[in-house]
């Protein structure tokens, strides 16, 4: 995952920051994992260097640990962030299809987020509404029920103009604040 | 205290340095207890091969060799019912998604498993348990040995290489359950890695996951 403008900067400070708040012991490792995946959303793979580094271990046990938890990703969150439910009920009633569904809309595979960060797509356990399923959980907040294919192709529509609308005022505001400026100068 | 302590294996009086693992003493006096994931210079075993039980009398379950330390007048039986039991679902279970080709196998004759198989009289075609296909996308990025997964044990024995005797670094376990595979830094090949290419893992490795590429049949 190619990293974005100034995040390189942001990692090494948040794990600076991080180990200077830890014991460099072994069994702060989880602790500090977790803060630096609280800051940054994820575990970059400089992070994990930069943190083996610190505590003076090697870089891929941080992997192992990282890769062992579901707790910690590797990839960064999507802006559309997508959760299929594998719990029984769900996958039951066919999450696994709706999971490939969205694998081949996203370009993407489970566990993966679009080199873009538009779009990431996860598999969790029980949502805890098993009446509607099979569920899928957007951004945390918003609970699709009964998703079949044709409401992936659906929910990834809604994505494709909710991310238009704010391309399209993005750019209105950009304008007015050019005009403003521009009116701004033309009064002095 | 003593130095030695005296013990009973399957009915040998075996006088052991104290302190010594139960299976250590045990190979050493020619009395065979399968075993692939322990290491004789670590201090604390794996103990996740789960294969070198014993019974020890007075002790009410069975106990895995590697972790266990020789006491004085301690009475061990290398087989029983219950060894028995335990070790054959433990091969079992290791066999049920390993790659049999052994035929094309670098370590064909040579091998850990193939041996187990043959001191304990079991099969290595098992047919209890459903046969699981592992990645067979091999790593031959270094220059003289290769990595092919499909046949690793995760016994961790070239771990244990790559970390106490290369004092490298560059390999570990990720993932977990049936996925768990060893594999560098992000899981990149070992000629990107960090990999000396000293081969220590090469030669700790008891099955043919890793090998020299020249011992590569067909």
């Amino acid at each position: 995952m190619q990293l974005l403008e100034g995040e390189r900067e942001l990692i090494l400070s948040t794990v600076e920051e991080v180990l200077q708040n830890s014991s460099r012991n072994r069994e702060d490792l989880i602790p500090s994992l977790q803060r630096v995946q609280s800051k940054l959303g994820y575990l970059p793979a400089l992070a994990m260097e930069k943190l083996a580094e610190g505590l003076d271990i090697p870089a891929v046990d941080i992997y192992g640990i990282a890769t062992f938890y579901n707790q910690f990703r590797l990839n960064p969150p999507g802006k559309y962030q997508v959760k299929v439910c594998m719990g029984t009920a769900c996958y039951m009633k066919g999450g696994e299809i709706t999971l490939e569904s969205f694998e081949r809309r996203m370009e993407i595979e489970e566990g993966e987020t679009s080199p873009d960060r538009l779009y990431s797509l996860e598999r969790v356990a029980c949502v805890g509404c098993c009446t509607l399923a099979p569920v899928v959980v957007v951004n945390d907040d918003h609970i699709e029920g009964y998703v079949t294919p044709t409401r992936v192709d659906g929910i990834m529509l809604e994505f494709e103009e909710a991310d238009q609308k704010e391309e399209e005022t993005e750019k209105e505001t950009e304008e007015e604040t050019k005009k403003t400026a521009a009116e701004g100068g033309k009064n002095k | 205290m003593n130095d030695y302590v005296n013990i009973t294996i399957d009915d040998r009086k075996i006088k052991a340095r104290a302190g010594e693992k139960l299976l250590w003493v045990a190979l050493d006096n020619d009395i065979y207890i399968p075993h692939l994931c322990a290491v004789r210079e670590k201090e604390r075993s794996n103990a996740s091969c789960r294969l070198c039980f014993v019974e020890i009398e007075g002790m009410a379950r069975p106990v895995t060799s590697c972790t266990q330390v020789v006491r004085e007048e301690m009475v061990v039986r290398t087989r029983s019912t219950r060894i028995d039991r335990l070790v054959k679902t433990a091969f079992e279970l290791l066999l049920s998604d390993h790659n049999l080709s052994c035929r094309e196998c670098p370590a064909n004759g040579n091998c850990e498993l193939q041996k187990i198989a043959k001191e304990r009289g079991l099969k290595l075609r098992q047919k209890r348990f459903k046969a699981i296909e592992r990645d067979h996308t091999v790593d031959d990025s270094p220059d003289e040995f290769a990595f092919d997964p499909s046949r690793c044990v995760l016994c961790g024995r070239c771990i244990w290489a790559d970390r106490e005797e290369a004092g490298v670094g560059a390999i570990g376990f990720a993932n977990r359950g049936i996925n768990s595979v060893i594999t560098t830094f992000e899981g990149v090949s070992l000629a990107e890695s960090i990999c000396t290419q000293c081969k220590l893992c090469v030669e700790a490795c008891p099955v043919g996951a890793f090998y020299y590429k020249k011992d590569k049949k067909a």
